[in-house]
C-alpha cells in the first residue's frame, strides 16, 4: 500500500479522468489494431515471407529486395510516371480551384453564385468507377460523344483509350473537372474572411475590382495557398491506385503504371505473390514521400513566414 | 455607388468565365442522363445532344432486370448504412474526449492519432492484417476497417472545440453533471450539424468504394455495386442472358451491342443517384464542415 498522499492523487486523477477515457478507449483500441500493428509487418520487406513461417519467423534477407527493385526495368519506368503524373496534376490542376475561388467571390448575382458552386460540387460525390465509365463512354472511338463532334466537324476519330500518350491527359483533366469545385472550397473561405475595410478603403481611393483581386484578394489567400501547395508537393510521389487501375489497359501501361499500382500488381494481383518486395517497393515510396514534404516545408519556410511546422 | 465602365466590363467577363465553367460541368452529366433515356438506336448512332431522342425506359427496365446490380444495390446498401453508423459513433467517442482541454490524456492520444495520416503499413502488411483476423472474403471486412478516419476525428474534434463553450461545462459540472451526462444531455443535441456532415463524408466513401471490395472479397453475392459496375463499364463484359431479358425480339448483334450501350449510361445514373439526391440538402452542412476542417484547431 502506497503512502496515503500518493493513494489520493492516483484517486482524483481516475475519478476526473475514466469517464472520457472509457469513451476514447474503443476508438483508439481500433486505430491501434488497423493503422499500427500493420506498421509491425513492415519488417517483411528485410525478409522472405513465407505464409508458413509468419511475420516474425520468416528469413532475413536485408535489403535484397530493395536492391531488386533498384534494379528492375520497371524501377526507372513507374517513377517516372508517377512523378509525371503528379507533377501534370499540380501544375494544370492547382491554379484551377483558385480562379474559380476568386471568380465566385467576384460574382454579385447570389443566386448565379449559388447554382455554380452546387453544380461544380457535385462531381465531387461521384465514385471513380462511374467516372471513368463516363469518361469511357465519353472518349469511345464508335459512340462516344467527343468522336461524335470530332466526325460531325469532317475529322478522323480518335482512339483515345486505346493510345498511351492521351492517358495522362485523360487522368489529369477528369480529375480537374470532378474535384476543381470542391478544391474551391477552401479558397472561398479564405476569401470570405478578408477583412472588408480593406475593400471599402481601396474603392474610397479609387482601386478597380480587378486591381482588387490582384492587391487584396490574392495576397490575403497567400497563406493558404502555399500550405496547400507544401501538402501536394509532398504527397508527389503519391499516386493512388483507384483511378489508374481503371482507366489501364495493355495499351497505355508504358505510361499508366504508377509505384501503387505496381504494388498492388506484385503483392496481391500476380498469380505468385510476391508480399516482400513489393512491402519493399511501399517502404521506398513512403520514404521519399517523407523527405520531400520534409525538405518543402524547409524551403517555403526560408522563403516566407508560411509552413506546416 | 456607382460602378465605373472597366469593373462593369470586369464583372461581365468574370460572369462569362463562370458559365463556361458550369457549362462544362454540367452538360456531360445533362448529355448522360438524356443518353440514358433514349433509344438504344439514337445513342450509337450518335442522335443524342442535349435532350433524350425518342424517349424511352428501356435502359432502367433492363438494369432492375439483372440479378448482379440488384445484388450489387443491396449489398451496397447495407455496407453504407452499417458502416456510416459505425464510424459515426466510434467518431463522436473519440472526437468528444479529444476537444476537452481539461482531459489529461488529450495530447498523447491526439498524437497517435494524427501519426497514422503521415505514416502507415501499406498495402500489403494491411492485407496480412485482415487475413489474420480472419476478415477476408466476409462482409465485415466491408464494414470495419474502414470505419474511422482521423480526418473526420479532428473536423468533428475542432467543432466541439468551437461549439460548446467552456461555461457551459464548468456550470454543469459545478450542478455535479458527469461527463457521460454532459456529453448526451448538452455535447450531442449542439452538434446535429456536424454529425450530418460526417455521416455524408462517410456514406459516400462506403458507397463508392471499390478497392476493398477488389482485394478482400471473392464471392460475387458479396460483391458491392461498384464492383459490378467495373466489371460493366470499364471491363466490357456483360451476361448476354441479360440483355436479351430486357427485349426478347433482340437477335442481331448491333441491336444488342446499342443496348448495351444505352445500358451503361443508365447504370451511371441508377449508381449516382443515392449520393446526388441527398447532397443537394446536405451542401449547405458539407461546405460549413470542409471549412472547419480547414482551420485546424
Amino acid at each position: 500500500m502506497p503512502d496515503n498522499k500518493t493513494y489520493f492523487y492516483i484517486k482524483k486523477w481516475i475519478d476526473k479522468n475514466w469517464q472520457l477515457t472509457l469513451m476514447v478507449i474503443l476508438p483508439l483500441s481500433f486505430i491501434i489494431l488497423f493503422h499500427y500493428v500493420p506498421m509491425y509487418g513492415i519488417q517483411i520487406a528485410f525478409k522472405n515471407y513465407r505464409a508458413v513461417d509468419g511475420i516474425w519467423g520468416s528469413k532475413w534477407v536485408g535489403f535484397d529486395h530493395f536492391i531488386k527493385f533498384f534494379k528492375s526495368y520497371q524501377f526507372i519506368r513507374v517513377t517516372r510516371n508517377t512523378i509525371m503524373l503528379s507533377l501534370y496534376s499540380l501544375i494544370a490542376g492547382f491554379p484551377v480551384p483558385i480562379i474559380l475561388a476568386i471568380a465566385l467571390n467576384c460574382c454579385k448575382n447570389i443566386k448565379f453564385k449559388k447554382t455554380v458552386q452546387l453544380v461544380t460540387y457535385a462531381p465531387h460525390f461521384i465514385s471513380v468507377v462511374v467516372l471513368m465509365g463516363m469518361v469511357i463512354q465519353i472518349l469511345s472511338p464508335k459512340y462516344g460523344l467527343l468522336n461524335n463532334v470530332i466526325k460531325a466537324l469532317g475529322g478522323e476519330e480518335v482512339l483515345f483509350m486505346a493510345e498511351g500518350r492521351y492517358f495522362r491527359s485523360i487522368y489529369v483533366w477528369s480529375g480537374i473537372w470532378q474535384n476543381m469545385g470542391f478544391s474551391a472550397i477552401i479558397y472561398i473561405s479564405a476569401l470570405s474572411s478578408v477583412d472588408p475595410t480593406l475593400h471599402e478603403a481601396a474603392i474610397v481611393d479609387g482601386a478597380s475590382r480587378l486591381k482588387r483581386v490582384f492587391y487584396i484578394d490574392i495576397p490575403c489567400i497567400v497563406p493558404t495557398i502555399v500550405i496547400l501547395l507544401i501538402l501536394n508537393l509532398g504527397s508527389i510521389m503519391n499516386v493512388g491506385f483507384e483511378k489508374v487501375l481503371l482507366l489501364q489497359n495493355p495499351t497505355n501501361t508504358e505510361y499508366s503504371e504508377v509505384i501503387s499500382t505496381l504494388i498492388y500488381k506484385q503483392g496481391l494481383a500476380s498469380a505468385m505473390p510476391q508480399y516482400s518486395y513489393s512491402t519493399a517497393i511501399g517502404i521506398f515510396n513512403s520514404l521519399v514521400n517523407f523527405f520531400l514534404i520534409v525538405g518543402v516545408n524547409t524551403i517555403a519556410r526560408k522563403l516566407g513566414e508560411t509552413s506546416l511546422w | 455607388m456607382r460602378e465605373s465602365r472597366s469593373d462593369r466590363i470586369f464583372y461581365m467577363v468574370n460572369n462569362i468565365f463562370l458559365f463556361i465553367i458550369l457549362i462544362i460541368v454540367l452538360y456531360p452529366m445533362i448529355y448522360i442522363v438524356s443518353c440514358s433515356f433514349s433509344n438504344p438506336r439514337s445513342v450509337t448512332s450518335g442522335a443524342v445532344w442535349l435532350w433524350p431522342v425518342e424517349p424511352t425506359l428501356l435502359g432502367y427496365k433492363t438494369i432492375f432486370e439483372n440479378k448482379d446490380i440488384l445484388t450489387g444495390y443491396t449489398n451496397s446498401a447495407y455496407y453504407t448504412i452499417c458502416g456510416t453508423t459505425l464510424a459515426v459513433i466510434l467518431t463522436v467517442l473519440a472526437a468528444y474526449p479529444l476537444s476537452r482541454k481539461d482531459y489529461a490524456l488529450r495530447n498523447p492520444i491526439m498524437l497517435i492519432f494524427t501519426f497514422t495520416m503521415f505514416f502507415g503499413g501499406g498495402l500489403i502488411p494491411t492485407y496480412l492484417l485482415m487475413s489474420n483476423l480472419g476478415l477476408i472474403n466476409t462482409r465485415a471486412v466491408m464494414i470495419i476497417p474502414g470505419a474511422l478516419s482521423v480526418y473526420n476525428v479532428i473536423v468533428t474534434r475542432t467543432y466541439f472545440q468551437s461549439t460548446i463553450p467552456i461555461e457551459l461545462l464548468e456550470a454543469s459540472q459545478i450542478d455535479g453533471c458527469s461527463d457521460f451526462t454532459f456529453f448526451r444531455k448538452v455535447a450531442l443535441p449542439l452538434s446535429k450539424a456536424i454529425i450530418a456532415v460526417i455521416a455524408l463524408f462517410y456514406a459516400v466513401g462506403y458507397w463508392n468504394s471499390y478497392f476493398s471490395a477488389l482485394i478482400y472479397l471473392h464471392d460475387r453475392e458479396k460483391y458491392p455495386l461498384q464492383l459490378f459496375l467495373r466489371e460493366i463499364l470499364i471491363q466490357n463484359t456483360i451476361d448476354a442472358e441479360a440483355l436479351s431479358k430486357g427485349q426478347m425480339s433482340i437477335e442481331d448483334m448491333a441491336a444488342r451491342q446499342s443496348l448495351f450501350e444505352l445500358l451503361k449510361y443508365s447504370l451511371i445514373i441508377v449508381a449516382s443517384i443515392p449520393v446526388l439526391c441527398i447532397y443537394p440538402f446536405i451542401q449547405k452542412y458539407f461546405v460549413k464542415g470542409v471549412m472547419i476542417g480547414s482551420l485546424k484547431g
